[in-house]
């Protein structure tokens, strides 16, 4: 498989979880587990670019495809994504454990609704849960992601992602 | 909250798929996944053999076929809800399929997964049943139809045998008017009960063991449905009767 | 004090790394650590006959199965946390019940194998002989004694305490009107997104135990463990690392696991490590808000109260660790903003076969003020009144403080609101509201409540600049998303006159700050803060008299700013801070960053010795603030909501809050807060509910079917302050972090009675909840 555009070995143990592959095998520790049964979003990552829980995937299963996870989203050193940079303009989050799973959520979200509308925001952020916000900053995350996207100013980093999506 | 062990395999045809279940004990088809790995996370399922079709080629299609649309076993219902085809053939899919959990769920979630493993209070499985859709099932002796009304048996059961692989979902058309109405605690939650109408026909999920096709006049009538932490059996009669009014205002 | 950033909506710095996956949570660090499980009891009330661990000990991967008997400290029973005299009959459990088990999800026997899938499945091989017991789950249940949950506890009281102020009695005897009402608020959980979790490596060597563990006072796990295991302080390190949320529950101490896996560390000389599951996060993490109160109340024909008296019994779970400090704080905060002139309140701590209860945010709070404004919505009921004028006439007046209420309070001291100005918060709530939205079943409802926070002991901080010019303070105190490195930042930056990005802050890491408590009861910044105040103030001063004589200024004459000490008027005639720092060393060998300039070559500015009696070398000072008494936030929430009169879906259609918590720090952390606090509440108040059975077993442990809301459940917040600064700490400031979730439940009790006549007395609500009410009243 490929996580973040290298090339990486298939997990031995297939019972293996994706979340814990690439927590504990790869040190992707990005990626959180916050409830291990899909309802949280906390580990949610993009598999060939649409955004997928990896804690209801095994390892294994992603064998041939592109995995890319919040370390992937933007190089370290460079700018923001576009996402991540409107998290931090909104005070989208607080403790930061749910994060990773909103970004790469918005990101799906953003890719399949370019600008979307307040029922549109609602809906692709629902699917993630954050005990700290109370969302209201993550809908003006998104909307400000959409700015962002569409803005000349920004590098073109797109809603896929940079690397791998 | 890990899976239990279990054997591994990865057939690369629908034939090598089959094959593996006519010969292992104990083994489950892994589709999506959505419902299943929950439940191996819980340990509330432990099968001894996982058989993963996800690398079987050439079965995530969605066509046009007897004034229906088919849709195949390795089409995810994201697919099925972006589906220019659908929405024209079957419009009453599109709606419900956006009721199906959040996007994220659908991006990997199966459609024919969702209809095999028959969760009562389901969107799908009522949808096939109130459109008089099928299936096609498959296994080493030969391929067969079941239709939608002989194919739900129980709570997570249905008449598949245990080496059939639901290969194919076939759902008719739907002509004006339809809809998919249902009460759901958050937003993408299973529904405490819910109804579709699919022009005079009616079928409900959520308040018996599987879907059950209702008279719009009198919907609750003969339905005798469980108790659970967020409805009571009261509460889910009063809401069939309340959305299926919603149902047939129109 | 200038006020460059204090009040200033300054973005976090912590959000960089979070953004990138950077953060560190305690589960993020690894080093070949060994994984564990725990076996936990299936009963809530069981006699353990036998543990039998060989078939899981013999299992390939697994590296130690521990069971009481295995443990040098298995028979000794965990700290009670907060003694108290009326807590007669406190009890704890142990680290690993061999005996009796008294909750489910109660920890038995602890597994450490090489990852944590193998340990699930040893753990699956320990075999118990458990002999079910007969259970009470509720606190009705436990006060007619129908069983015990602990043999020695007689009638299953573990505190009883009373409280009067005035004379109810009388007062009640002679009030015009009367009523008699009774009040239910069930269980509740604070699910933070990030579980418990706990990984620590033992040295050998140099004796050193080091644990990062998801807490909300690595202080306190520091002392407890250093006492433990008979080692000096400064062998025990404790760092709580990035906290995915806390609420309250993650300041309980001592979890099994927070001895458990640094011993297993010691014995098994690998670094070893547990991170909670979501499923036994259910039972396993203390919960709370479990009450059922009976309340008279005597009034005078315009709705004002002339005496209150409310008996209530408090469901304390399986064990008292963390004291009687929930129903103390209950009984404190039952009159809130509202002049009782005459109050009675007496509580029963009870014991029950549930997981034990300590604070979740709001603490003994939410349930208070249902209690209050329930009752004040009934008097508006019975008199015809409207709500709104009802409560004008009973709230405490702005020049009324400091106002006695003449209770206990949390920290030992009575109950003494500092400032505050209430029916302020009333009519900015009530104009921010607006007109009623058209339509039908629609209902307003509206809380007012105060909130004691800030409570001490203490807090410390030390600050320090560099030879930089860059600043780095810490601080004991954790953060679980409060944004304490920005916050402190700005209290730091003020003081020393630096920009606020040069001002790098740790904290709740005992190796850069040792001294402390924790995060909780919305204490942050009341201790922590104005300790950051004072130990930036104490650097301030130094650096003017190290300034002084360099400048050959009076140290009267000099301010820091712009990253300079420098003469007031004069902004040319300065040093900048790092040379201040240079100079605050007098060093023998430079080692660059233009220490040159303190060698004993250098010119002197002064005669003397290089160090002073009394001085001390460095531009750092360690400061520390302790309340003389807590700080009285308050706020008011209002709303409408449409209740839809066939499903009983809720829908709230606005929502506004007026919140006082003294002067600002930083607009938009405080925005953060509230936001959150009311989701919280929300949750709280309609979709989220322990549902215990008779049986013990709590059927809802998944977020499956415990409904924390998502995005679609939580409608916009309008959010308002007034700013009525506490006289009682150099910053002015008061704590903020439970504020929201505080009156949710009385709003949305208040606006679902008003839009569908059905009478509310409970907590939390549902649409079948609320279906089964309409048909009884209907009956």
């Amino acid at each position: 498989m490929k996580v973040n555009g290298v090339q990486r070995a298939a997990p031995d143990d297939t019972r293996l979880l994706l979340s814990d592959h690439l927590r504990q095998e790869l040190g992707l520790t990005g990626t959180h587990v916050g409830c291990e049964h899909g309802v949280c979003g906390c580990c949610t990552v993009l598999l060939d670019g649409a955004p997928v829980r990896s804690c209801l995937m095994l390892a294994v299963q992603a064998e041939g495809h592109d995995v890319t996870t919040i370390e992937g989203l933007a190089r370290d050193g460079s700018a923001l994504h576009p996402v991540q940079q409107a998290f931090h303009e909104c005070h989208a989050l607080q403790c930061g454990f749910c994060t990773p799973g909103f970004v790469m959520s918005v990101v799906g979200l953003l890719a399949q609704h370019p600008h979307p509308t307040e029922q549109e925001v609602d809906e692709g952020i629902a699917g993630n849960l954050c005990r700290c916000t109370g969302y209201a900053s993550i809908r003006r995350a998104v909307t400000r992601a959409a700015e962002l996207n569409s803005s000349p100013h920004v590098g073109k980093s797109g809603p896929k992602g940079r690397d791998g999506a | 909250m890990k899976p239990p062990p279990f054997a591994y395999h990865a057939p690369g045809s629908i034939d090598e798929a089959c094959n593996l279940l006519s010969t292992l004990e104990d083994a489950k088809v892994l589709a999506g996944g959505q419902s299943l790995i929950p439940l191996l996370n819980f340990r509330l399922a432990r099968p001894q053999h996982l058989i993963d079709i996800n690398r079987i080629a050439g079965v995530d299609r969605i066509y046009e076929r007897d004034g229906g649309v088919a849709v195949q076993a390795l089409v995810r219902q994201a697919a099925v809800e972006d589906s220019d085809v659908v929405a024209r053939v079957c419009p009453l899919l599109t709606d419900a399929i956006r009721l199906v959990a959040h996007r994220v769920i659908r991006n990997r979630g199966t459609v024919c997964g969702s209809i095999a493993h028959a969760d009562p209070a389901s969107e799908l499985p009522a949808v096939l049943l109130a459109l008089g859709g099928s299936v096609v099932a498959k296994s080493t002796r030969g391929e067969r139809v079941i239709g939608a009304g002989a194919l739900f048996a129980g709570v997570f059961e249905t008449t598949l045998a245990p080496d059939e692989v639901l290969v194919e979902a076939w759902f008719p058309s739907s002509s004006k008017p339809y809809s998919v109405i249902e009460e759901s605690r958050r937003h993408g939650d299973f529904a405490l009960a819910g109804v579709v109408r699919a022009s005079d026909r009616l079928a409900l999920f959520g308040v018996a063991p599987t879907p059950v096709l209702a008279d719009p006049r009198d919907p609750a009538r003969g339905l005798e449905p469980s108790r659970d932490l967020e409805a009571s059996p009261d509460f889910r009669l009063h809401l069939i009767r309340v959305l299926t009014e919603q149902a047939f205002a129109a | 004090m200038t006020t460059r950033w204090f009040g200033a909506p300054v973005q976090r710095f912590e959000d960089d790394r979070l953004l990138r996956g950077h953060g560190r949570f305690t589960d993020d660090f690894d080093e070949g650590a060994l994984e564990c499980c725990f076996v936990r009891s299936p009963y809530a009330h069981a006699r353990i006959r036998s543990i039998d661990a060989t078939a899981a000990r013999a299992m390939p991967g697994v590296i130690a199965v521990y069971t009481a008997v295995d443990l040098p400290f298995g028979g000794v029973d965990l700290p009670l946390l907060i003694p108290h005299p009326n807590l007669t009959h406190g009890r704890t459990q142990r680290c690993l019940a061999s005996e009796r088990v008294r909750y489910a999800g109660e920890a038995v026997a602890f597994v450490v194998a090489e990852t944590r899938y193998l340990a699930e499945d040893a753990a699956e091989l320990v075999e118990v002989d458990y002999e079910p017991l007969p259970v009470v789950i509720t606190p009705e249940a436990s006060s007619r004694a129908e069983h015990l949950v602990h043999d020695d506890v007689p009638g299953n009281v573990a505190a009883e305490m009373l409280q009067e102020v005035g004379e109810v009695g009388k007062a009640l005897r002679e009030a015009p009107h009367r009523k008699r009402l009774k009040f239910r608020y069930e269980r509740a959980a604070a699910s933070p997104m990030e579980g418990r979790a706990v990984w620590a490596r033992w040295s050998a060597g140099d004796r050193k135990l080091m644990v990062y563990d998801s807490t909300q006072s690595p202080t306190s796990i520091r002392g407890g463990l250093a006492v433990l295991f008979g080692l000096p302080e400064s062998n025990v390190e404790v760092i709580a690392p990035d906290v995915g949320g806390g609420f309250g529950p993650k300041i309980m101490l001592f979890y099994p696991d927070e001895l458990l896996v640094p011993y297993a560390s010691m014995q098994l000389g690998r670094p070893v490590k547990w991170t909670e599951d979501r499923q036994e996060h259910f039972t396993a993490v203390n919960q709370e808000r479990g009450q059922v109160h009976e309340v008279e109340v005597g009034f005078d024909a315009e709705g004002r109260v002339l005496a209150l008296s409310d008996d209530f019994i408090h469901d304390g779970g399986a064990y008292t660790p963390y004291g009687i400090i929930l129903p103390i704080i209950s009984a404190a905060q039952v009159p809130g903003p509202y002049r009782i002139p005459n109050y009675r309140v007496r509580f029963r701590d009870m014991y029950t076969n549930a997981t034990p209860t300590s604070p979740y945010r709001g603490a003994g709070r939410p349930h208070a003020c249902f209690v209050m404004e329930r009752t004040l919505d009934a008097i508006a009921a019975d008199l015809h009144l409207d709500r709104i004028e009802l409560r004008r006439r009973n709230l405490i007046q702005a020049g009324e403080f400091p106002y006695d209420v003449g209770v206990a309070w949390q920290d030992g001291n009575t109950v003494v609101y500092d400032s505050g100005d209430y029916p302020t918060l009333l009519d900015k709530a009530i104009a921010n509201l607006g007109p009623k939205p058209a339509g039908d079943n629609v209902g307003m409802g509206i809380g007012i409540y105060v909130e004691g926070t800030g409570v001490g002991p203490y807090e410390g901080a030390h600050v320090q600049v560099l030879v930089s010019g860059k600043v780095v303070a810490a601080t004991g105190i954790p953060s679980q998303g409060q944004a304490h490195a920005t916050v402190w930042a700005q209290v730091v930056a003020d003081e020393l006159g630096v920009d606020v990005g040069d001002v790098e802050v740790t904290s709740g890491d005992t190796r850069r700050f040792p001294w402390g408590v924790g995060t909780f009861a919305s204490r942050g910044a009341v201790t922590a803060g104005n300790a950051m105040h004072v130990a930036a103030r104490m650097v301030a001063d130094k650096a003017k008299h190290i300034a002084a004589d360099h400048l050959e200024a009076a140290v009267e004459d000099l301010e820091l700013a712009g990253g300079l000490v420098r003469v007031k008027g004069s902004p040319d005639r300065g040093i900048p801070l790092g040379a201040v720092a240079v100079l605050s060393n007098p060093v023998r060998y430079a080692f660059g960053g233009g220490t040159e300039a303190a060698t004993q070559f250098a010119a002197r500015p002064r005669e003397g010795p290089p160090l002073r009696d009394g001085e001390q070398p460095g531009l750092e000072a360690t400061g520390y603030y302790s309340p003389p008494g807590s700080t009285w936030a308050s706020g008011c929430h209002a709303a409408y909501v449409r209740v839809d009169p066939k499903t009983f879906r809720l829908e709230i259609l606005k929502y506004v809050v007026v919140h006082d918590c003294g002067r600002v720090i930083n607009p938009l952390v405080l925005q953060g807060q509230i936001e959150g606090g009311v989701a919280q509440g929300i949750g709280g108040a309609f979709y989220e509910r322990l549902a215990y059975d008779g049986d013990g077993q709590l059927r809802n442990a998944s977020f499956m079917e415990f409904l924390m809301p998502y995005a679609t459940e939580i409608p916009p917040i309008e959010i308002d302050h007034i700013e009525t600064p506490s006289p009682l700490n150099p910053l002015g400031v008061k704590g903020a972090g439970e504020a929201g979730v505080i009156p949710v439940g009385a709003v949305l009790a208040s606006a679902i009675e008003d839009a569908t006549g059905i009478e509310i007395t409970e907590m939390p609500l549902s649409p079948l909840r609320l279906f089964e009410l309409y048909r009884l009243m209907e009956r």
